[in-house]
């Protein structure tokens, strides 16, 4: 198709629920002509743990534990452009609605109090990465050079994203494609 | 009297008592709103109508419109100061749409979308706004508040009811009920009242109503706000008395 060097394409989910990863699967058949300009490094897509040198990073879900603001950086670090797709990356989402909690009660009430899952025991393994006291979206924690909102953003606005942006235009949703829900 | 004042460089006519919103809004012209109503005395508090008018910035809700007039609206430049306060507004409360029965009728979603928001911005303040479950047929979610004070006006201007207020000030300011116990409960407010309708965002609901219309087929799913704010706004002839 072209001669041009492919745009190296880094995806991961944070605080989210790959919900954004599902809906990047959505632009289906497009997805052929779109791997003619790009190819993915580090994303649940390859299964490659770590992010090398990219130009593109996609992030869906916000920062709720120590992991995720590892994985953010090291995104940050290695990617051009940074990309924040999804409620959660933009707004905290889901998972920050339990930011007007005590984080020490939401674990109690889960683990201790509630029928089902209590075991009399909060999980300690030194592996689970430490939950933050707040979730945040992930501006508030790195710089992010576009936003792809939705919950999850429609398979035909993240193809427009991407058209837009692979042709070196600012990318733009109009009627029907920029949504919050 | 009436006459005609520029906006972008356009012609839009008037009737006497006419602000600049509604002139433009009846000539078939969109300003950026949140606080105004057709039904409703402006207001001027939410400053998302701002135009400049030779060179100065005032609320196109409040302004009486005057012959002559040379007024910029539609720049980048306004654009982009009402995205910055429609961005404070979403910050300032906890506006998580996707769960939200308001969403796709709401006006400041509409409105975030019709001036291009594609982040919120700002640091979140996630303020801890409880609910108020206590009538049997209301349920009040002050999370999404943006203090346009709709359903202070219609309650008081039309339901004769008083039921709701502003308290506080700057950033402390919140919408309370008007009871001693501050509970919608111990007032007299009903299904029927204005009050209920006003609501530009997803304070005010309705129980037991939820997800009657589904998501994708809501108010401002179908068009945008732009064109269903010319189609709400009264329509006067220019050279007709207006009161």
């Amino acid at each position: 198709m072209t001669d041009k060097k492919k745009l190296r394409l880094a995806t991961t989910s944070l605080a989210g629920c790959f919900g954004c990863h599902m809906s990047f699967l959505d632009i289906d058949e497009r997805l052929f002509p779109l791997l003619d300009l790009i190819e993915f490094d580090r994303s649940p897509l390859t299964d490659i743990k770590h992010c090398g040198p990219c130009d593109i990073g996609l992030i869906e879900g916000g920062v709720c534990n120590a992991e995720n603001v590892h994985v953010l950086r090291e995104f940050r670090k290695n990617c051009k452009i940074l990309v924040a797709i999804g409620a959660c990356a933009i707004n905290g989402g889901l998972p920050a609605q339990r930011n007007s909690l005590d984080l020490g009660d939401c674990l109690t009430e889960v683990y201790l109090t509630e029928p089902g899952l209590a075991h009399g025991h909060i999980p300690n393994d030194p592996e689970l990465p430490l939950p933050l006291d707040k979730v945040h979206p992930l501006h508030e924690v790195v710089k992010i050079d576009y936003y792809i909102p939705g919950c999850p953003p429609s398979g035909d606005a993240i193809w427009k994203f991407f058209n837009d942006l692979i042709a070196g235009k600012t990318p733009g949703l109009g009627h029907g494609l920029i949504r919050y829900d | 009297m009436s006459g005609a004042f520029q906006l972008d460089g356009a012609e839009v006519p008037f009737a006497t008592g006419q602000t600049v919103l509604q002139a433009a809004l009846a000539a078939g012209r969109y300003i950026p709103h949140l606080c105004y109503h057709p039904e409703f005395t402006p207001h001027g508090s939410c400053k998302l109508c701002t135009v400049k008018v030779g060179g100065r910035t005032a609320a196109a809700c409040t302004m009486p419109a005057e012959s002559g007039l040379q007024i910029e609206s539609n720049t980048e430049e306004l654009n982009g100061l009402r995205r910055t306060l429609v961005q404070m507004l979403f910050v300032e409360g906890n506006h998580f749409c996707p769960s939200c029965e308001a969403s796709g009728n709401c006006q400041l979603q509409a409105t975030a979308y019709e001036l291009q928001m594609m982040t919120p911005r700002f640091d979140q303040l996630f303020p801890d706004r409880p609910l108020d479950a206590s009538h049997p047929d209301i349920l009040l979610d002050f999370n999404r508040c943006i203090l346009c004070e709709l359903c202070v006006r219609a309650s008081s201007e039309v339901d004769g009811k008083n039921v709701f207020a502003l308290a506080g000030r700057g950033i402390t300011k919140h919408l309370i009920v008007n009871a001693e116990s501050g509970l919608l409960k111990d007032t007299g407010m009903a299904l029927a009242d204005k009050a209920m309708q006003v609501c530009p965002v997803g304070v005010i609901l309705r129980k037991g109503a939820g997800f009657t219309v589904p998501i994708g087929r809501r108010r401002y799913d179908l068009s945008p706000v732009s064109a269903q704010a010319l189609d709400d706004a009264p329509r006067v002839p220019a050279g007709e008395a207006h009161d």
